[in-house]
């Protein structure tokens, strides 16, 4: 496919892989984030790992949207399920996430739960139009990407008066959770998790633009890199960060220009501001609550808020104690570190949420990196 | 409509209401989230093309 085939040219990526060789000095370790899981599959999937000087490290960020999903949000859906009777409709990795009492949604749709893999947010409309007797919830998780088609659902259901459509809305942002990981003690007091820099989202980016990660650039005095999900952009990309850190720059830099400018997506931004705003607090998983790092639906659009529509109060509930999903979404662990990693937690049972995507860290590494060690 | 390496599948533009038939758009969700602009996209391939030639240039007379 145009414009995917050429950034994955093997060849060329080992030319990189040379000149970061060159140019990766010595007698320093380079650390750098990835923040989105996009990044994390492409660099597992492509074997970018292989490429990097052994000096050179790539740690895993929590930007995988299902991952960072906390048990007590799936409950609430599941709740809104089996006990409201409600057609809840979803994106297809949400609907393995582990929850509570064993269960997950596809699991509790075998319990009789109406619960419905969606494509899109337009996609749980029709739903809610085919079924105008019942209740219908949009499960709607997601960055910066997933949210405008929130919001363009929810206007819409507004327009046609749409009495039967709600959203549960789990949306989260992405700068919130980057200062959050940059205030965390592991990265400012312990130095257990070493950050040199990031490697901005893509998708995330090309809708929010290039200018919010500047704040981090200046306050933190850590670069910032935004690359494309191909392999090549990853490499691209970290051949800059380790440049601005020899050079001892901290800029925000855009190697996805092809589809990322400083302001974004206008339009997209103009309608998730119309229909949500912040929450005061929202917990992740992994990182725990995280002031101002989350949307809920703005009160004029009450009667489109699951949350206001349903009894479905939001309970916090730990982890299962034998999982790292916690440490590895924080950088602090790898996959390989979590004990039941590969042998009782597998993509075909998950438990926890980094095994559940194929951008989680754990499936990841399951899918194309647990043998490369042997 | 987009045409997905030969899949075709109906996409919203709702949020990129500048794109016109023939432009190539990035697809999240069922919708068209953003546009690749073609200029950029062959300046970053040539950055890349750049680096191989300096390398192959250096490799020779070395």
């Amino acid at each position: 496919m145009k414009y995917i085939d050429e950034f994955r040219d093997g060849e060329v990526a080992r030319r990189i892989a040379d000149r970061l060789a060159i140019e990766a000095r010595g007698d320093r370790p380079y650390s750098f984030m990835e923040f989105c899981g996009g990044h994390t599959h492409a660099i597992s999937r492509y074997g970018v790992s292989e490429l990097l000087p052994a000096n050179v490290r790539m740690i895993h960020g929590p930007g995988c949207p299902v991952c960072v999903l906390p048990i007590g949000r799936v409950d609430m859906a599941i709740k809104l399920a089996l006990e409201h009777d409600v057609i809840v409709c979803t994106y297809g990795d949400t609907m393995r996430v582990p929850a509570s009492d064993s269960l997950s949604l596809t699991k509790a749709k075998a319990r009789g739960g109406d619960i419905r893999m969606v494509y899109s947010a337009a996609d749980a409309l029709t739903v809610a139009r085919d079924n105008p007797t019942r209740q219908v919830v949009f499960f709607a998780i997601g960055f910066e990407t997933t949210t405008p088609p929130t919001a363009l659902a929810i206007l819409r259901a507004q327009r046609e008066g749409l009495k039967n459509f709600s959203v549960l809305c789990c949306h989260v942002l992405t700068p919130s959770a980057i200062t959050h990981i940059l205030e965390s003690p592991e990265v400012r007091q312990y130095g257990t998790v070493p950050i040199d820099g990031f490697i901005g989202p893509a998708h995330v980016s090309i809708v929010i633009g290039a200018a919010p990660y500047e704040h981090f650039a200046e306050e933190y005095r850590k670069p910032v890199v935004i690359a494309g999900f191909e392999p090549l952009d990853v490499m691209q990309a970290i051949l800059m960060l380790v440049r601005q850190v020899n050079d001892g720059r901290a800029h925000v830099e855009n190697e996805f220009t092809r589809a990322v400018d400083r302001d974004g997506n206008l339009a997209a931004q103009q309608k998730v501001s119309e229909v949500f705003e912040l929450r005061p607090s929202f917990e992740w998983r992994g990182l725990g609550e995280v002031p101002y790092s989350a949307l809920k639906i703005r009160p004029a659009f009450a009667e489109f808020d699951a949350e206001r529509r349903f009894d479905v109060g939001y309970k916090p509930v730990a982890d299962n104690k034998a999982c790292e999903c916690g440490a590895i979404l924080r950088g602090v662990k790898k996959p390989t570190d979590c004990k039941i990693f590969g042998t009782v937690c597998t993509p075909e049972n998950p438990i926890g949420s980094c095994m559940v995507s194929s951008e989680g860290a754990c499936a990841a590494h399951y899918a194309y990196g647990r043998f490369r060690s042997v | 409509m987009v045409n997905l390496g030969g899949i075709r599948k109906e996409v919203s533009i709702e949020l990129v209401p500048e794109a016109q038939v023939g432009d190539y758009v990035i697809v999240h969700v069922g919708h068209a989230i953003g546009m690749i602009d073609p200029d950029e996209a062959e300046r970053t391939l040539a950055l890349f093309g750049e680096m191989s030639a300096a390398m192959a240039a250096a490799e020779s007379a070395s």
